[in-house]
């Protein structure tokens, strides 16, 4: 019998020629990402069981990325970043991308990618659960706790249950005014946040793959939202196209198996679907952006691994070109990387960045910086009873930074056009 | 192992997501220095908005005051307990505050991992919904041999999914002692 893209993926990394979901195997890691909040205690749990002149088992197969709470005058956060250096200085660590120097990046989910770490056909395991991004290369990722990464530092190896899959297919052309945002929000409100649990989530179809690959990570990346194992897109030439411009690895292509068995399918015709948000307090309390049009605003935030890549600031900039913000409107570039690049690319002549900075937005440096609240100091922090539209991928109570404030997840056309009323607004207003 | 785990029952809703049970600005104590770590006690589930805290009156912390620990051993939650993020100081927290166990009708698959992993605690799934009949404050008893709930408060018995592969891991304290056990590592 055939075998989904990820049931091949799972197989070749175990050593199996088939593998079938529910099965238990031990998955030999290609990657394995960790970050500043989980990977100290990560370290101290590899030194406390592999004794302290344990090797790591392979050092070009860890990175570390320092990116949640790093502008901040905390000192316990601080105090984190300083155990990732240190560790990576007794190390050696060839992939650390340390705060303060050129090679600092920002949020992992697009840094990984950016650096050439998203190889089709390999294991990409992280520290972080929104480690299911990567699989919008065609790869196998998924999120795991400190144990289980000290684990794979030690031995190279993680025990998984193979998953179900579920399939999601998106037909038809994509209008202007949705985004893959609008599509991830979509399957939420459908499926609920426990949805997946325990299974791949596939994306497939004629608009899926008319996505960049910035788009494709917005569909994977929310895929942990639904409690999906990992999220996952086939690689096809603007897969490739993207990874061999960053790096010179090595990977394989895998696709499924047109008789490979699905636990469920969803068709969509995206002429069918219209702008929607996940209203408070949870990512699957879908409603269109109609339903809740007109609720005042405190703040917008357009940022973070979801909503704060190159497409999204080219999709907000395109509603707040010669506008106005009304409400406080925080822009965070994902990476150093996008940031620089919200300087390059240019709409009608004029750089992103100018743009957004014209309509009165507040850029601030790459991090996770308020989506997930972070310190008190933490730029666009959720205070109060803020009423906050934003670009991220939780609106949990409290995520933001407050346990009182309401948080509406949105596309960044919706976040833009209603950054410039001050109240929810259609983007469909600015674009037809 | 321990074959009966006793605690009082603290009682909670669906989708106790990772920033009720620690918030993410408490993510920054080491874990290492015990009188840091006890810090994670101090705000586990600190998150709970107040009316949902200890169901069904609400409003009733699982940490009095300034203590590090709580006086509530089993958690009762609904669906989908421990969604969000991969934080394993989720499961830590708890079991810093002193929880034993958790019974919900289903979890987040990285919380449940973290759980068993990690040796913190033991995820349960219970067959039935609970947290409309047991309430916050009842004395339980779980029997891991017959997988079952004992409600010694109101005489009822509950029974709860067999623990199934995890079993051998959560038996042996956790995910690195298992491997050594077997001899993995
Ligand atoms: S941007 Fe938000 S969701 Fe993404 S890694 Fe950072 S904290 Fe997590």
């Amino acid at each position: 019998m055939g075998m989904t893209i990820t049931e091949k993926i799972l197989a070749k990394s175990a050593g199996k020629s088939s593998v079938a979901p529910g099965e238990s195997i031990w998955l030999n890691v290609d990657t394995l990402m960790t970050h500043d909040v989980c990977g100290p205690p990560t370290i101290a749990i590899w030194k406390k069981e592999f004794g302290t002149k344990a090797e790591i088992w392979d050092k070009n197969k860890l990175v570390i990325f320092p990116d949640h709470y790093i502008f901040t005058e905390n000192e316990h956060a601080n105090r984190n970043v300083q155990v990732l250096r240190e560790f990576a200085g007794e190390q050696q660590l060839p992939n650390y991308y340390d705060v303060g120097t050129e090679r600092y990046k920002g949020v992992c989910h697009v840094a990984l990618a950016e650096e050439g770490y998203n190889l089709p056909g390999t294991v990409l395991i992280g520290t972080d659960s929104h480690s299911c991004t990567s699989g919008a290369f065609g790869l196998f990722s998924t999120g795991v706790g400190n144990t289980d990464a000290a684990f794979i530092l030690g031995t190279g190896k993680i025990w998984e249950k193979v998953p179900e899959s579920m399939k999601f297919i998106f037909e038809g052309e994509l209008p202007e005014y949705l985004t893959a945002k609008d599509l991830i929000l979509q399957i939420l409100g459908d499926i609920t946040t426990d949805g997946a649990t325990y299974r791949a989530m596939e994306f497939d179809g004629e608009a899926v793959y008319s996505l960049n690959m910035d788009e494709r990570m917005t569909l994977t990346n929310m895929a942990i939202e639904a409690g999906g194992m990992n999220g996952i897109i086939a690689a096809d030439e603007k897969t490739e196209t993207y990874v061999k411009a960053r790096t010179n690895r090595e990977y394989e292509i895998f696709n499924s198996d047109g008789d490979a068995r699905y636990h469920s399918s969803y068709h969509y015709d995206c002429r069918e679907l219209e702008p929607v948000v996940a209203k408070p307090h949870s990512p699957d309390n879908r409603g269109t952006v109609r339903e809740v049009q007109g609720t005042e605003l405190t703040k917008c935030y357009i940022g973070s691994c979801t909503g704060g890549k190159l497409s999204d600031f080219t999709a907000s900039a395109k509603i707040l070109i010669n506008q106005k913000v009304r409400v406080p409107t925080f822009v965070v570039p994902a990476t150093t990387e996008v940031a620089a690049q919200l300087e390059q690319e240019t709409l009608k002549g004029i750089s992103i960045k100018e743009i957004l900075e014209k309509a009165g937005c507040i850029i601030a440096q790459s991090s996770c910086a308020a989506c997930l609240g972070g310190p008190m100091d933490t730029t666009g922090r959720a205070v109060d009873k803020d009423v906050v539209i934003s670009t991220t991928n939780r609106n949990f109570p409290g995520r933001m930074g407050s346990k009182q404030s309401e948080v509406y997840l949105a596309s960044p056309l919706t976040v833009a056009a209603s950054a410039v009323r001050g109240v929810i607004t259609d983007p469909r207003e600015f674009l037809i | 192992m321990e074959k009966i785990i006793k605690g009082i029952a603290y009682v909670l809703g669906d989708k106790i997501d990772t920033d009720q049970i620690i918030p993410a600005e408490h993510l920054v104590y080491s874990m290492s220095d015990e009188s840091e770590a006890r810090k994670y006690g101090q705000f586990a589930l600190s998150g709970v908005p107040a009316e949902e805290a200890g169901l069904p009156a609400g409003n009733q912390p699982f940490i009095d005051g300034d203590e590090f620990e709580s006086r509530y051993g089993i958690i009762i939650g609904g669906g989908n307990f421990g969604c969000g993020s991969s934080r394993e100081h989720a499961p830590y927290a708890l079991n810093k505050a002193g929880v034993k166990a958790i019974i919900a009708e289903s979890y987040a698959r990285i919380f449940y991992r973290n759980s068993v992993d990690g040796g913190f605690l033991v995820p349960y799934e219970s067959m039935e919904k609970l947290n409309d009949s047991i309430r916050t404050g009842d004395e339980l008893e779980i029997d891991m041999q017959k997988n079952e709930l004992r409600n010694l408060s109101r005489n009822t018995m509950h029974r709860l999914r067999p623990l199934g592969d995890v079993l051998p891991i959560i038996e042996a304290g956790g995910l690195f002692e298992y491997a050594r056990k077997s001899g993995m590592i």
